[in-house]
């Protein structure tokens, strides 16, 4: 009885996923249809084409690229950044440290619309309105202090008779974090990287922002909603804009699962 | 709610997961403990030094991309800006005259009170299914933990892509939630018009919380020893009676923190909204309101910098409240 009970468990939450990712079927399903039967609203794509992602290749190359750029762009300054101050805070007397965490806390509550607006007008009298170093820059803010508190947590749990080992052999503290810590804390430099590429690669409010008249400058998020304007909405191409959009997200869930869950939960829940 | 990853992290996430055990640190131990004590009164004052520099970047980091941007909103919100001094950067210093004037707005209260539908009942819907669902994945049966690996797609999908999807399902002549309520017999919706435009995008951004719920809720579930329900169901507790007497009340703490992490992520919520209705009618929260005097298109025609640093701020110091009782909740709990 137990095992019909189990089927029946497994059926219901096959059902639920299913109507949780039907949203994500749909957008799949009408990338594939053909123009003329998009509005006929069919549940299989029976009209199939691959016409809109030819589209794709033809009009949105030039985003993908931006978009990839920013993402390794605020990976790459998010890290270095985060990964130090994760070790200061984890394992160095730093003077007011829990004040620091407590501002990382704090800082991530901040509203992003109040951040636009704030650089808006920084980059404005600087001069780096549609840049992709002032994308990065921005997007990073996203990352940054979830990132020195993941490592911060991390770095905690790395015993500290391997560091003083390091220390005692003439290590500096340098070195001690570059050859010993970072190495060890890999799985936390992983999953850093992994949400704040998606994190900067999903990013709308920074970009239709700070990079509005940036032109091939801008990333993918604008390229999409560069459609949306348009007095003649183009589903499809639309759609299967959104589709190839969706790919880094669907990497990252299949060959990095383990990583993104230890992000998700990671202190969601103490012990 | 994009980034709502970040928050949560506090503390769990050790090396045992998932670094390698060093198998030779039992050994070292033993070796370094009595050196411990010699080389960090030698390094001593040094190491303070080194400390600052390791967290220097950081520090440095916050004051110019948080810090300064949130003094320039702030200044802006107590100038009197328009396009052209916005330019120039010679606005006369208003005090809280803009603050007077937007709340004063015939449609201020407006805008406050749907903010506060789309959060509260946002939050709350997560929440309820956030919960029937993670102690429904709590089962161990076949493809549990595929299947609730899926369920985090909505989340981490970029909000431009549910946006648009959603805004085609809703679409009044042939979108797919017409064809859905047709079923029921009801007639089709204008589900993005004026008036049921919080409807709608108060249900996508249901869609994109429930996955943030359930992940947390589902750990926090996980925590509770499974020895309490084997002995409340000895004594004769069904399952209805061991979930309010034992998983309600130890999951408070969880329920807290998610709720209101989920209140603070909501109350800023952009981008769901305007994708899909530009904050037109009853859609309109304080954060898109804010967007869109700054940054034109929309509802507003013309470009207010300084009502939407004013209005972005109340949005701050909302937050920023319930932030407060967070960390406060937060730092209980750590005792």
């Amino acid at each position: 009885m137990a095992r019909a009970w189990n089927a029946w468990k497994t059926t219901l939450a096959l059902g639920l996923t299913a109507i949780m990712l039907f949203p994500i079927y749909w957008m799949v399903n009408v990338s594939f249809t053909a123009r003329e039967s998009i509005r006929k609203s069919q549940l299989f794509p029976f009209d199939f084409t691959t016409e809109h992602y030819g589209v794709v290749l033809n009009e949105q190359l030039p985003f993908l690229t931006t978009s990839f750029v920013v993402g390794i762009g605020a990976v790459l300054l998010t890290l270095a950044i985060a990964a130090p101050a994760g070790y200061g805070l984890a394992k160095l007397p730093v003077p007011g440290g829990r004040y620091l965490s407590f501002v990382l806390i704090v800082a991530q509550m901040i509203p992003a619309v109040v951040m636009a607006l704030g650089f808006y007008s920084i980059y404005n009298r600087l001069g780096i309105l549609n840049t992709i170093p002032g994308l990065i820059l921005a997007d990073s803010t996203l990352a940054v202090p979830f990132a020195v508190m993941l490592f911060t947590a991390f770095m905690r749990g790395v015993p500290n008779e391997l560091l003083d080992a390091a220390q005692i052999d003439g290590a500096s503290a340098w070195r001690t974090f570059r050859s010993v810590l970072m190495p060890i804390s890999r799985n936390a430099a992983i999953t850093v990287a992994l949400f704040t590429f998606l994190w900067a690669w999903s990013d709308f409010l920074f970009a239709s922002t700070l990079d509005r008249e940036g032109g091939a400058l801008r990333p993918i998020t604008l390229g999409i909603y560069s459609y949306i304007g348009a007095q003649n909405q183009e589903w499809g191409p639309m759609m299967a804009t959104a589709v190839v959009a969706s790919i880094p997200t669907a990497v990252l869930l299949i060959v990095a699962q383990k990583y993104m869950a230890a992000g998700v939960t990671a202190g969601a829940v103490k012990d | 709610m994009s980034n709502a990853a970040g928050v949560v992290t506090s503390k769990v996430l050790t090396p045992k997961g998932g670094a390698p055990a060093d198998p030779r640190g039992t050994r070292q131990r033993r070796h370094g403990q009595g050196a411990r004590g010699r080389v960090s009164r030698a390094l001593g004052r040094r190491t303070t030094w080194v400390a600052i520099a390791f967290v220097a970047p950081v520090v440095v980091y916050l004051v110019a991309f948080y810090a300064y941007p949130l003094v320039q909103n702030t200044a802006m919100s107590m100038h009197r800006y328009d396009r052209a001094s916005f330019v120039t950067g010679d606005a006369p210093f208003v005090g809280f005259d803009v603050f007077g004037e937007v709340i004063g707005q015939a449609r201020f209260w407006r805008v406050v009170g749907q903010t506060a539908t789309f959060t509260l009942v946002s939050i709350s819907v997560q929440f309820l299914v956030g919960l029937a669902l993670a102690v429904f994945f709590q089962n161990n049966f076949k493809l549990s933990a595929t299947l609730r690996a899926l369920f985090l797609v909505p989340w981490l999908l970029p909000v431009i892509v549910s946006g648009t999807t959603w805004q085609w399902m809703m679409n009044p002549d042939n979108g797919a939630m017409n064809t859905l309520v047709g079923w029921f017999g009801v007639e089709p919706v204008w589900w993005l018009n004026a008036e049921n435009a919080l409807m709608s995008v108060t249900i996508a951004n249901i869609w994109l919380g429930i996955p943030f719920n359930l992940v947390i809720l589902y750990s926090g579930l996980q925590a509770i020893p499974q020895t309490l329900y084997e002995a409340a169901a000895i004594d004769g507790a069904g399952p209805w009676r061991r979930f309010w007497s034992i998983t309600m009340p130890l999951l408070r703490p969880v329920t807290l923190i998610t709720l209101l992490l989920g209140l603070v992520y909501t109350l800023k919520v952009v981008d769901i909204i305007w994708i899909m209705t530009m904050g037109t009618g009853t859609s309109q929260t304080l954060a898109t309101w804010s967007y869109g005097m700054a940054f034109g298109k929309g509802t507003s025609g013309v470009i207010q910098y300084s009502e939407a640093s004013a209005v972005g701020s109340i949005l701050l110091i909302v937050a920023l409240l319930f932030g407060l009782v967070y960390v406060a909740i937060q730092q209980r709990e750590e005792k």
